[in-house]
């Protein structure tokens, strides 16, 4: 789209920055990433006043210049690089009004790189509510920036705001907060000669930042390291001095422009839902019934979609092998990639509800609560209060658990929750362990009221949460991680979720994980597709040949006939020529050829085991008839010893190893789209399955 | 006295911090030598704090907090 200025919205976290831009933008946005790193970057359109269209970037939300994450990294190198394709014409800062003084730290600093700006005086109607007053004239005058006062979630002010976008003066003319040149006179002033410079703050921010710039040539670089001990230059020294220096301009700034009252109405009653919320006792119990409310809304909400996205596919493929001609191709497209990407759609519904519910949370405030309350327990085990949330959704699907992992601004931290999240166990694990322990788990109470299938399988929920705090125990001595863990957070003042924002968080997360993941599933798909419909030389027209014989058309019903061609084909498919190759590699485990295929299709995704199970047992494959390949298995004899297949140690040996697994391309894919590193999703993989051939190899061996 | 010895509800006044790059961080979040600070409330576990300062209110851990020299 053409447009006619770049604006760039900056502020802290927490001020309405985003509900800002989603007014400003309507739906008329998009999410990508800043180029080479892995930070959403929100870009949209507006409709300016006097006709034109201003794109707006959102940039994201930080309380000062100089980063404390990635995340925040980006505001500077976009503010000052001239060269940067995202330069903004004009920078929209949006101040809290009800906490103007630490608001405006970050304010003087975009002010002082002389980029033309503008202040938007957000929550204004909470302001009022408290008892704020703020005299926005003089507050403007001593800035000398136009100061616009919004309430961004009810949408006053914004056509105001639009107006002074259109009317913003093309060049800066704010006043002089601090007088920056103080801090470092002569390394500022060569610097500044040096490197053909105009401005002294962004000289100074230079000298800070430089071994982090990418802007900057090596050159530079090492000149400005050589100044720096010149000069004896000491970074957070300075820092401090600028700090308090611009506070003091602030206090000067505030003084006679706003008048807060002594007790702020809105943070009392904050304060008592957080007396109750975050009380030492109930505290916990309201979270951990919290997270059984959400557990069990994301398996319930979530099913019947589920079942109705699972059954529009497969009327599709039906219909579509009505229509289509028979053969390779039709195959490929009916059964490879629609099979495929209706395994991608079902996860669906729990995404969008999971995300429904974490962006209610983060929005309300109580996900900064959650953290406060669990920090200490996470750090025991080397993580961090904000990993509780996606190792809670873990139990719904890892994908958008990992992608929610966001929030953890200490690199380590996040990397370790990222590598132990796909041990709890997912929904798709769900079936598989229903099969397996209805084939070997007799149906009978013990102590009257506890079933022993429901006992394995909370088992099998417990254990996954226990391996995931035992291995991240493990990773925080392996991950060396440069950044200092802090936790010096805000606890934003409670409020009531904005319900199109938590419409729009589970669109936005629905698709990106649609296009992310599906590219990687369908592709697997197919190759599986490939590998279990064709096979080595003329073997299947071998099989074909045989069936011809008049004997089996005899003695065989037409439908039993199809099945006994379609399990030898699968036996004699380059799958089934795979399974019996790492049979001598599984058969410690105590899994056989059959098992071996399954396992292999399964590292596409976990659920395709009981389809596989299903084709291989010579069913046709679908979960409405898991009751006849339950009997097919419980059945199935070893043709060498007569003694049945899946006995306890199989089943339970079985169960450990999908348990411990990466058997999920999506996962895989989407720790690559965070990690933009194979390094990482590589090291998972490798771990993952180390683990679950040990953990079934003692299994099976204990109980065998 | 420094700020994880301050008795909950108590006024004290920010006087110097023992950590440099602690200071900076906390600084910038409001934190500054002359503020008034409150402890609000304590994690149910004991560990992190969040104290009321400069209009809001803040988080960090005990650990962060033994940096906060009071006057």
């Amino acid at each position: 789209m053409k447009t006619d200025l770049r604006v760039a919205l900056v502020g802290n976290p927490n001020t309405g920055k985003s509900t800002l831009f989603n007014t400003l933008t309507g739906l008329n946005q998009k999410i990508g990433n800043f180029p080479g790193v892995t930070v959403d970057k929100k870009t949209g359109y507006c409709t300016l006043t006097d006709g034109r269209t201003a794109e707006i970037v959102d940039l994201p939300g930080t309380y000062s210049l100089y980063p404390k994450s990635k995340d925040e990294s980006i505001v500077f190198s976009i503010l000052a690089d001239k060269a940067n394709p995202l330069k903004p014409d004009l920078v929209v800062v949006i101040l809290d009004a009800t906490n103007l003084k630490r608001n405006l730290l970050l304010y003087t600093q975009v002010a002082d790189l002389k980029i033309p700006v503008i202040v938007a005086l957000n929550m204004m109607d909470l302001a009022k509510k408290s008892g704020i007053t703020i005299d926005i004239d003089l507050f403007s005058k001593k800035l000398g920036v136009p100061v616009i006062p919004v309430a961004a979630r009810k949408g006053e002010g914004i056509d105001k705001l639009k107006e002074a976008i259109s009317f913003a003066n093309k060049i800066a003319l704010q006043e002089e907060s601090i007088d920056v040149e103080a801090i470092a006179p002569q390394l500022i002033a060569q610097i500044s000669s040096e490197l053909q410079l105009d401005n002294p703050y962004y000289a100074l921010q230079l000298a800070h930042q430089h071994e982090d710039i990418k802007f900057i040539s090596p050159e530079q670089n090492d000149r400005i390291e050589a100044l720096e001990k010149e000069f004896s230059f000491h970074s957070q020294k300075a820092q401090a001095t600028e700090t308090i220096a611009r506070y003091n301009f602030i206090n000067e700034v505030l003084y006679d422009t706003v008048k807060v009252p002594e007790t702020a109405k809105e943070e009392s009653i904050s304060n008592k839902i957080d007396k109750v919320l975050t009380h030492r006792f109930f505290g916990l119990i309201i979270f951990v019934g919290v997270l059984l409310f959400m557990f069990q809304s994301i398996f319930a909400w979530s099913a019947y979609p589920m079942e109705l996205i699972a059954d529009g596919f497969v009327w599709v493929q039906n219909s579509l092998h009505h229509i289509l001609p028979a053969g390779p191709l039709t195959g490929l497209v009916v059964d490879g990639v629609i099979g495929g990407l209706s395994g991608v759609m079902v996860f669906i519904p729990q995404i969008a509800i999971l995300f429904a519910f974490i962006s209610i949370l983060e929005d309300t405030g109580y996900m900064a609560r959650v953290t406060f309350m669990m920090d200490k327990l996470m750090r025991k085990v080397g993580l961090n209060g904000k990993s509780v949330v996606p190792l809670i959704g873990g139990f719904a699907c890892a994908v958008p658990s990992i992608m929610s992992t966001r929030t953890i601004e200490n690199w380590k931290d996040r990397m370790i929750t990222i590598m132990v999240t796909p041990l709890v166990t997912c929904s798709a694990r769900l079936p598989i362990y229903i099969l397996l322990i209805s084939l070997v788990v007799p149906n009978r109470n013990v102590w009257w009221i506890f079933n022993l299938q429901g006992l394995a399988l909370t088992g099998m929920y417990v254990f996954s949460l226990i391996s995931a705090v035992v291995v991240a125990f493990v990773l925080k001595h392996v991950i060396k991680g440069s950044e200092r863990g802090y936790f010096i957070m805000e606890l934003p003042v409670y409020r009531m979720p904005r319900w199109n924002n938590v419409a729009f968080s589970m669109y936005e997360r629905a698709k990106t994980f649609v296009v992310q993941a599906g590219k990687v599933i369908i592709a697997i798909s197919v190759i599986l597709w490939v590998l279990a419909s064709y096979g080595p030389g003329d073997r299947f027209e071998k099989i074909d040949q045989k069936y011809k014989q008049p004997q089996y058309a005899r003695s065989l019903k037409p439908d039993e006939l199809e099945r006994a061609i379609k399990s030898e084909k699968l036996e004699n498919s380059y799958a089934g020529v795979l399974g019996h190759t790492i049979e001598p590699v599984i058969r410690p485990l105590g899994f056989d050829w059959k098992i071996g295929i399954a396992l292999i299709t399964s590292f596409a995704a976990r659920e395709v085991f009981v389809g596989t199970m299903a084709a291989i047992y010579s069913v046709e494959g679908n979960a409405e008839k898991m009751e006849s390949v339950q009997q097919k298995m419980k059945t199935a004899k070893n043709p060498e010893t007569g003694q049945p297949v899946f006995t306890l140690a199989v089943a339970f040996s079985l169960m450990m190893f999908y348990a411990f697994a990466m058997q999920c391309a999506s996962t895989v894919a989407v720790v690559y789209r965070e990690t933009k590193n194979w390094k990482w999703p590589a090291f998972q993989f490798a771990y993952m399955t180390v683990l679950a051939y040990a953990a079934s190899l003692l299994v099976y061996n204990l109980l065998r | 006295m420094t700020l994880s010895e301050l008795k909950k509800g108590v006024v004290g006044i920010v006087k110097e911090f023992t950590d440099l790059e602690m200071s900076v961080k906390l600084m910038e979040m409001g934190c500054l030598p002359g503020e008034e600070i409150t402890i609000a409330r304590i994690a149910p576990l004991g560990d992190p704090i969040a104290v009321n300062v400069s209009g809001y209110q803040l988080s960090l851990r005990k650990f962060e907090a033994s940096t906060i020299i009071l006057q």
